[in-house]
């Protein structure tokens, strides 16, 4: 524990913690992260870079953090990608650093640094170009083996997630000084408030701070704060809860970690995370700002870390960064860290400071400290392999080069400064603009699009004093908006902290080498390896446009979408460029803010709750009697009934058979069924099917094809004329909803005139399909008093009586091609309805057919199913569907596109059916064919949209669209499924009883 | 995630609704419109950059169909009316583009 301070600091020396990173076991305490407990028993190395594989340690304190990725726990519940200065320590963490193998300290692609000249921005677009089959095989695996970050668990999770929905006034995001202060304003002013922060306290940067609020330490007035927001009844305040997307309307999406700091203490029973959905009237954004690091050369070294992380580590964790530090600056803030470094008992060896005359208050009594102060100077080289050892200081020339003048300083930590970034994502994320300010460097909230207030430093006041008078006045401003209290802001409580002071925007120190030359990194983005030698290299190239560049050398695109890298970055192009950082933009913040776990997102719509399952009233009696089941939308209908010893074509082969020859059962209550009824019935069928419905006599029943006004089919099905204004129309399964959403669009933004009511029965009505020669007998076995010979009940009609006992609409209609009947019963009799006619059928041989029997059974006979044989492109004509087109009604949906010249193609692709020359060979659906055999790459003619192996014919048959098909009867063509080319003659699409002589049986 | 006024139900969010596109595209005479005008009913649709009128139905709530005017870039929505009434007046914006037909 060498680095650990004796007293000081916010954990609980109370409670050691056992953990184990990277193999090797440590010794933290309650309230240290991960980072921290590493700190404090000086290890800085975590783990390796994405591409380079360099060694790397901790460079922040908190999410900013590119770095020090860890891949947190074992087994189902590992996570990987983490942040280690997010992580809070428990007993028992085990951890590891990310890219690393064997380890992060012996790392056998270290080599891959040596390689970096080959490693250029880019350098996937230009090397990976050729051959393109070593792509898939070589390069990909490669690559992913090594730039794989952490690995995902390969077992299901075994947490639970819970979604949350919050109203509120005010939302404040971020519980530092300005967040603090802005929640406490709104909630006394009577406003239902909600304060995000992602720390398990309140107190934002007050945490890593030594300074008074309202004369008690800052975090000591942040609790109290927490203190008083809870007894007030209309506020919530959520910590460790990371708000990680704004939306449209000030709609916003938190993720909350409610046992993820216990580990293997989580209480059962508890949900791992929830994701909360905020709806709120005002927000206020509390956002804070994230330091950014200075460019450098060699800048990643383990040991090189943020002045103002250092300075948490040492406040809040009191572990000291090392034994020896030299701050690197070019801002007066910054020697505050390196100030409570020496107060602490700390080394501080050299301030490098890049301005020629610095101004801070603090640097005679580091000087006093023992630290040589350079100014004028920039740290031109590091040194040491898995840990700073040392480092090259030299004075600038008046050219902005390196002089002559240089030092060598030993340390183990360097502190660096850049100057704060303020934490823009939400803001930008909210649609706002933001606006660069010269001065300071800094991309600062601009105009909002939404009802949101900036506060703090996430504004660019990075003071304490302004952040509290801030936050309490937007909190204030907030609550008046939603119409509580007056406006009129709290005296804001006084602070001890100095105003931030000087800082000269310094974007690029140069190295001993010229940039890009020898093997010194000047490193801008520590996640992607994206260095400032890669983003001129782009700009020389023609990248102009920062999304380009970008995309580029992928800087800004790693987890942690570049929070410490970025405003380098743009300002290190804007200068190769030529340009001011608001010529060049800024690329685009997307949610999340930081990774947001895929559990969370899911939260309890997993497994059997993914998505509502559909079941028939007959479902337990597929169930019991062996049914496989398929899904259809979310119904699940039974697809074959194995018998023992049969496989899926054995049970298919045999229920055909049945059918064909004997009878077959098949359960259709899925098929969506919308009652119409109304004055003016007729006239809306008439519109919505190409042919005419008005016509169709009462008790009668007419097939029908449902197209878009483009012309192109989207539903099929057949309409019963119940009475003079009273249809019942059937639709595709997995159309029902969409078929009836199509019915009342029509009806309410085109035709409001019609009356007409659209009502889906389809849960109304159970429905059996009885097909086969000898279906009348079995029927006539449980309705003897329903008339069932064709005279008196014909062919596409409909009659009600008694099946079984119970009422039924019994529908002669046929998918099968066989003699068939469709009853209709009153959901709850469907069991008992389908089971009294199993039983009347077992001397007729009745067997119950799946949907797959069904397929077989109708492409047999040549009949189309929507979805397949159709998609989307697919007018009646091309199915050879002419005959259902009526030729007299002056308009319907449909009919006027028929007529574009895109419709009367002669090349059109058409239904056609298609033969294999091999009787045996079943192609597979979704075949390509072409004329002939050849080398790719051969014209495509057509492709296969049906394919089985017909039990009736005892070969393979297959439905296909192909250009020009209907005029190439008895042509050969040849289809192309995995490399092969099989000869195919085309014929009719109709292989089995093409006059229809079987349908009365 | 928007939150549209149902002018039956109150505000609801996007998720309860089926957005129908622009508003205000009747459907011609058939006969009386050549294959242009036919093409340009069926698919083209102006690409507003600023306020928009659009349909939308309350798919999970009372199945209605109504107007909304939205504007593109800031998602506000500035009214509701219903469907078969002109589209109402609305102040035009800084940053509006032209709207088309």
């Amino acid at each position: 524990m060498g680095f650990r301070l004796e007293k000081s600091g916010r954990i609980d020396r109370t409670k050691p913690l056992d953990f184990t990173f990277n193999g090797r076991r440590y010794r933290g305490f309650a309230g240290d992260t991960l980072a921290s407990a590493l700190i404090a028993n000086g290890t800085h190395l975590t783990s390796r870079s994405f591409k380079y594989h360099r060694p790397r340690g901790i460079l922040t304190a908190g999410a900013e953090e590119p770095s020090a990725l860890v891949q947190l726990g074992e087994g189902a519940r590992t996570e990987p990608n983490l942040r280690a200065t997010q992580v809070e320590l428990y007993d028992g963490l085990v951890a590891s650093g990310v890219n690393a193998w064997p380890s992060a300290s012996c790392d056998l692609a270290a080599w891959t640094g040596r390689l970096a000249p080959l490693f250029p921005a880019g350098f996937y677009y230009k090397t990976f170009l050729w051959p393109a089959s070593f792509w898939k095989a070589l390069y990909e695996p490669a690559i992913r083996r090594m730039a794989g970050l952490g690995h995902a668990p390969d077992a299901p999770d075994p947490d639970s997630y819970d979604r949350m929905n919050a109203h509120c006034d005010v939302l404040v995001v971020g519980a530092g000084p300005a967040g603090i202060a802005a929640a406490l304003a709104a909630g006394e002013a009577g406003a239902r408030v909600v304060l995000v922060d992602e720390q398990p306290a309140l107190g934002g940067a007050l945490q890593g701070l030594r300074h008074r609020v309202d004369g008690v330490d800052g975090t000591e007035w942040a609790g109290a704060a927490a203190a008083r927001l809870a007894a007030m009844p209309e506020v919530r305040v959520l910590t460790r809860t990371t708000l990680f997307g704004y939306y449209d309307h000030n709609t916003l999406s938190a993720v909350e970690r409610r046992t993820d700091h216990l580990g293997p203490g989580r209480p059962a029973g508890t949900s791992r995370q929830r994701l909360w959905t905020i709806k709120a009237g005002r927000v206020v954004l509390a956002t804070g700002a994230h330091e950014r690091p200075l460019v450098f050369a060699d800048n990643d070294r383990p040991g090189i870390m943020l002045a103002s992380a250092a300075q948490r580590y040492v406040n809040a964790y009191a572990a000291l960064p090392g034994e020896r530090a030299v701050l690197f600056t070019n801002n007066d803030a910054a020697y505050e860290a390196a100030h409570d470094i020496v107060e602490a008992g700390g080394s501080v060896g050299a301030v490098v400071d890049c301005r020629p005359q610095p101004t801070a208050p603090l640097a005679p009594a580091l000087r006093e400290a023992g630290a040589a102060l350079h100014t004028g100077s920039v740290i031109a080289a590091t040194h040491g392999a898995k840990r700073v050892r040392s480092v090259t200081v030299a004075k600038l020339g008046k050219d902005g080069g390196l002089s002559r003048e240089r030092y060598r300083i030993y340390c183990d930590s360097v502190l660096v400064s850049g100057g704060w970034s303020p934490a823009v994502h939400l803001f930008c994320q909210s649609g706002g603009r933001l606006a660069f300010e010269e001065a300071r460097g800094v991309l600062l909230p601009g105009e909002a699009t939404q009802a949101l207030q900036v506060a703090g430093a996430a504004g660019g006041s990075f003071g304490l004093a302004a952040c509290l008078a801030e936050g309490g006045a937007a909190g204030a401003e907030a609550a008046r908006a939603a119409g509580f209290g007056d406006g009129s802001p709290p005296p804001p409580p006084p602070s001890d902290a100095p105003e931030p002071g000087a800082i000269t925007p310094y974007w690029l120190a140069p190295g001993l080498k010229p940039l890009g030359h020898g093997k010194a990194k000047h490193m801008v983005d520590h996640q992607d390896d994206v260095t400032a030698a890669d983003i001129r290299l782009a700009a020389r190239e023609g990248f102009r446009s920062v999304e380009h560049v970008k995309r580029y050398t992928t800087i800004g695109m790693g987890t942690d979408q570049g929070k410490t890298a970025n405003v380098n970055g743009l300002a290190i192009l804007a200068d190769t460029l030529g340009k001011t950082v608001p010529e060049v933009g800024t690329t685009t913040y997307r949610p999340p803010y930081t990774p947001v776990t895929f559990g969370a997102l899911a939260g309890r719509d997993r497994g059997d709750l993914m998505d509502p399952v559909r079941r028939t009233a007959m479902h337990e009696w597929h169930e019991e009697n062996g049914a496989v089941f398929e899904p259809v939308g979310q119904w699940h209908r039974p697809w074959w009934y194995p018998k023992p010893g049969e496989d899926k074509h054995a049970a298919v082969a045999r229920e055909c058979r049945a059918v064909r020859e004997a009878c077959g059962l098949l359960d259709a209550s899925t098929l969506g069924k919308i009652e119409i009824a109304g004055p003016d019935s007729a006239r809306l069928l008439d519109m919505v099917y190409t042919n005419a419905f008005s016509t169709l006599k009462v008790g009668r029943v007419r097939y029908g094809l449902m197209c878009g006004d483009d012309g192109m089919v989207f539903d099929d099905g057949t309409t019963a004329r119940l009475g003079e204004n009273r249809y019942l129309m059937t639709t595709t399964t997995g159309n029902a909803a969409h078929v009836l959403e199509w019915l009342e669009e029509w009806l309410q933004t085109e035709w409001p005139e019609m009356r007409v009511w659209c009502t889906s029965v389809t849960e109304q009505w159970a429905t059996v399909a009885l097909a086969g020669p000898r279906a009348r007998d079995v029927l006539a076995a449980v309705a003897p008093a329903l008339a069932l010979d064709t005279e008196s009940f014909p062919f596409m009609s409909v009659t009600e009586g008694t099946v079984a006992g119970a009422p039924a609409r019994v529908f002669r209609i046929s998918f099968t091609g066989e003699l068939s009947f469709e009853i209709n019963v009153p959901w709850h009799h469907g069991r008992h309805v389908w089971e009294a006619l199993m039983a009347a059928g077992a001397d007729h041989g009745i067997t119950p057919y799946g949907t797959e029997a069904m397929h077989v059974l109708r492409a047999e006979r040549g009949f189309i199913i929507v979805g397949q044989e159709t998609d989307g492109t697919t007018t009646p004509q091309d199915l050879g569907m002419d005959w259902i087109v009526s030729k007299k009604k002056p308009d319907f949906l449909g009919k006027r596109a028929w007529s574009r010249a895109d419709n009367l193609r002669e090349d059109r692709k058409q239904l056609v059916g298609i033969l294999t020359e091999n009787p045996k060979e079943v192609l597979p659906e979704g075949t390509q064919l072409v004329d002939k055999p050849g080398r790719a790459p051969v014209p495509m003619i057509g492709h296969v949209s049906s394919s089985y192996m017909s039990p009736t014919l005892g070969r393979s048959i297959a439905l296909a669209l192909v250009r020009r098909g209907r005029a190439r009867m008895g042509e050969t063509v040849h289809a192309a499924p995995d490399g092969r080319f099989l000869p195919c003659t085309i014929t009719e699409p109709v292989f089995y009883d093409p006059e229809g002589a079987k349908r009365d049986g | 995630m928007l939150w549209i006024d149902c002018p039956w139900c109150g505000p609801r969010p996007e998720t309860e609704y089926r957005y129908g596109g622009e508003a205000h595209i009747a459907r011609p005479d058939p006969a009386a419109t050549d294959d242009a005008g036919w093409a340009d009913y069926l698919f083209m649709r102006t690409n507003t950059k600023g306020v928009h009128a659009e349909r939308w139905m309350h798919r999970d709530g009372c199945r209605r169909w109504f107007n909304v005017l939205r504007h593109t870039v800031s998602n506000e929505v500035l009214a509701v009316y219903p469907m078969g009434t002109p589209r109402p007046e609305t102040p035009r914006l800084p940053g509006d583009g032209a709207e088309g037909a």
